[in-house]
């Protein structure tokens, strides 16, 4: 099962790795990762997806929550959450294709950031089932390039995570 | 504080002397030549000069280990502190507290593949609680009262401090800070009192109770309340091999050590249990064996321990306690005093009946017969010379697993072994450590040939500050262990476990200034034990030339359940 974990770290060199190594270390998966500071510079969040059964998935917060480096973890899976990721594409764009790929980039809300004699670079933003469609829905031959964020998360109303 | 600065090397041995470290185990080099140079001007810090970093950390480790203080280790940059990563991951395998401090080229040179630089924090990352690398002389202060602190609360563990050689020689001023607080670690010390009542209810209602504990009872020197607890209640006790002493091991209510070389009627009772009140243990696969086999009994467990990651991570629980062992003890204690439901006698008296038939196989006999020495019969001989008055190292193999069956501890923190990483090489300067925490006091060194060259070089240290270890050489000229492992699942294909061409340990021990004895029959034992302890003050190197085929008993192979044990009478 997919799991959607949020994590507060000090913002201090080799909290990442701390992080990283805990998961290879211990085998477990990691899907995603994204991690920059919060408006508190002493503070980063991460957003970390990964998948496992609830045992795997109990054993993973607990053994986040046991470095020293992590003030808070919370699995945003567990209840009403937003998530978005971010994907940088670039696509060959000439002849008839330039308008279909305008067309589907219209379609997914995307935006068109960059564009050449021969190549639009494009923003989507979405979850990444959605990301994954505009890449399932392009003709393959046309990608040149593609860079995604993974996920970032948060959970919905009331529900924070802050110290 | 004072207005004077002071530079980053003087700071470090203030740091100490703040935490009131008495001795350092360590070996000098070039990063860290200026807080040498700051050892060498005082003598409130004893420094304990090793022959190889990783008895070092084995000595700091031992030292822990015996005394419930911290040990410290000084060692250089790169091969330093290479030398002693197995030292750290002993450690932290075993939950033991203790802080490195290591060298590091400086600041402006790291990241250049420098003479002697090794990525220090990142090499023992997954092998330490924490660690820190220093960028500033002003950071040092609280790097050191962080680095202590979160080494001995919790869940214990080792912490390195990394420090560059220019942050030894900047100046700041200095001031220890009283506390520290960190957002980021407040370990739990009460367990919940709804869990705790919960544990209580299922305790008085067991009809088949077993009391399990491993090294947390030592670590939260909880072995007096785990004495009360078990006492009142009535209930049979066993050991993990971290746990032994945790529980008087000459007590009518223990069952033995339980596991992979545990006694039959500590696995049966584990096994056949309904009520399984776990303490400071982690049911690790050397333990419970496999987890199906175990889960496949229905029975209660209750979990304490300081590490919530330890719980629920092998056995299903069903109620587990989140605290200090020590507190949570006392709080159970409390707990049941102030009610006035305790145990059903009859069904305990028919319990004990079961337990007692099991005890009967008697699954530690062994054939004492012939001309050859047993090495149980040297542990049983190492118990009655010392009288049970003693502290004892091990090393890790055959030799480990006869110590923890054959020698009754009674008070924690004598019986001194890698449990966790099992660590050949471990028990002689683990031995000095022991010895510095406890001058005055017999230390012994249980060994094997293969062992205890692993770490040698050490008895050139034992001799430099007059260590009067006592080691036992249990010399089957074979890694018995392994030998054992290759008769029972690889037919007897004895591969790469014959130690030919051994040194003669005698001449080897006079070498380096010690006294050597050579033991060949059984009726020499006992007389050369005694020879050995009533030297107080010199280090006897004691070889006693073993069975060559004896095999550990009882044996649980590697993957099967814990009742499914091969015992001495079954071959």
């Amino acid at each position: 099962m997919r799991h959607i974990i949020s994590i507060l770290l000090e913002n201090e060199s080799g909290a990442l790795s701390r992080v990283a190594g805990l998961f290879s270390a211990r085998a477990y998966n990691i899907e995603s990762l994204t991690v920059a500071p919060t408006e508190d510079a002493s503070l980063s969040r991460m957003t970390l997806v990964t998948s496992g059964s609830d045992e795997v998935i109990e054993q993973i917060t607990k053994q986040l929550n046991k470095l020293i480096d992590v003030v808070k973890v919370v699995d945003l899976s567990e209840a009403a959450h937003i998530e978005r990721e971010l994907m940088l594409i670039k696509v060959r764009a000439v002849g008839k294709d330039r308008e279909e790929v305008k067309r589907m980039c219209d379609i997914f809300r995307g935006r068109i950031l960059d564009v050449t004699d021969g190549t639009f670079t494009i923003e989507i933003t979405g979850t990444g089932l959605k990301i994954d469609a505009f890449v399932e829905g392009l003709d393959k031959t046309l990608i040149l390039e593609t860079v995604r964020t993974g996920a970032s998360g948060i959970g919905r109303g009331e529900r924070i995570l802050k110290i | 504080m004072s207005d004077k600065e002071l530079n980053g090397a003087e700071i470090v041995i203030r740091c100490l002397q703040e935490e009131g470290v008495e001795v350092v185990f360590g070996y000098p080099g070039g990063s860290v030549l200026f807080i040498y140079d700051e050892l060498f001007k005082q003598d409130k810090v004893k420094h304990v000069l090793v022959r190889h970093e990783q008895g070092a950390a084995h000595a700091a480790d031992g030292y822990s280990r015996a005394s419930n203080r911290i040990g410290v280790c000084l060692v250089t940059s790169g091969p330093g502190i290479t030398n002693a990563v197995t030292g750290i991951a002993t450690a932290y395998m075993d939950s033991i507290p203790m802080v490195i401090l290591s060298g590091q080229v400086p600041t402006h040179y790291i990241g250049q593949d420098a003479f002697q630089e090794c990525d220090a924090v990142g090499i023992t990352r997954p092998c330490v609680k924490h660690n820190f690398l220093v960028r500033n002389v002003e950071d040092l202060a609280t790097t050191f009262k962080k680095a202590f602190h979160i080494a001995r609360t919790g869940r214990p563990g080792p912490v390195l401090i990394d420090i560059p050689k220019d942050v030894t020689t900047a100046t700041c001023k200095f001031e220890y800070p009283a506390q520290v607080s960190m957002r980021s670690y407040s370990p739990v010390v009460r367990g919940h009192p709804g869990q705790i009542k919960k544990a209580v209810q299922l305790l008085t209602e067991a009809k088949r109770p077993v009391v399990y504990t491993g090294g947390g009872v030592i670590l939260s020197d909880a072995s007096a309340e785990l004495l009360s607890l078990v006492k009142m209640l009535g209930f049979p006790c066993t050991n993990t091999l971290m746990g032994l002493g945790g529980f008087p091991g000459t007590d009518p209510q223990f069952l033995g050590m339980l596991g992979m070389h545990g006694t039959y009627q500590a696995n049966m009772a584990m096994q056949n249990c309904d009520v399984l009140l776990a303490v400071g243990a982690r049911f690790d696969d050397r333990v419970i064996g496999n987890p199906e086999h175990f889960g496949q009994v229905p029975r209660k467990i209750i979990h304490i321990d300081v590490d919530p990651s330890s719980i629920a991570k092998r056995v299903k629980v069903d109620v587990p306690i989140v605290g200090n062992v020590k507190d949570v003890l006392d709080d159970l204690l409390k707990t049941i005093r102030s009610g006035d439901a305790m145990p059903d006698p009859k069904a305990l008296k028919e319990w004990w009946a079961q337990i007692d038939q099991w005890r009967a196989r008697d699954c530690l006999a062994y054939n004492k017969a012939g001309n050859v020495i047993k090495p149980q019969w040297v542990i049983e001989k190492l118990y009655e010379v010392t009288g049970g008055d003693c502290f004892v190292t091990s090393d890790v193999g055959q030799h480990q697993m006869w110590a923890a069956q054959y020698f009754k501890f009674d008070k924690p923190r004598r019986w001194i072994n890698s449990g966790g990483l099992g660590t050949m090489g471990f028990g002689l300067p683990s031995a000095m450590g022991v010895q510095f925490a406890n001058p005055g006091q017999t230390v012994a060194c249980v060994t094997g040939e293969s062992s205890i060259q692993m770490c040698l070089q050490e008895l050139s240290t034992c001799k430099q500050y007059r260590l009067p270890i006592k080691v036992i050489n249990l010399n089957n000229r074979y890694m018995g262990m392994v030998r054992q492992w290759q008769q029972f699942f690889h037919g007897n294909r004895y591969s790469e476990s014959y130690m030919d061409a051994l040194p003669d340990f005698v001449k080897l021990a006079e070498g380096y200034g010690h006294r050597g004895i050579r033991i060949e029959k059984p009726e020499d034992v006992e007389p050369a034990l005694r020879e050995a302890f009533s030297r107080k003050d010199e280090l006897v190197f004691m070889d006693f030339l073993t069975d060559q085929t004896e095999n550990v008993f009882p044996m649980v192979p590697g993957g099967m359940g814990i009742s499914e044990m091969i015992l001495a009478e079954d071959l």
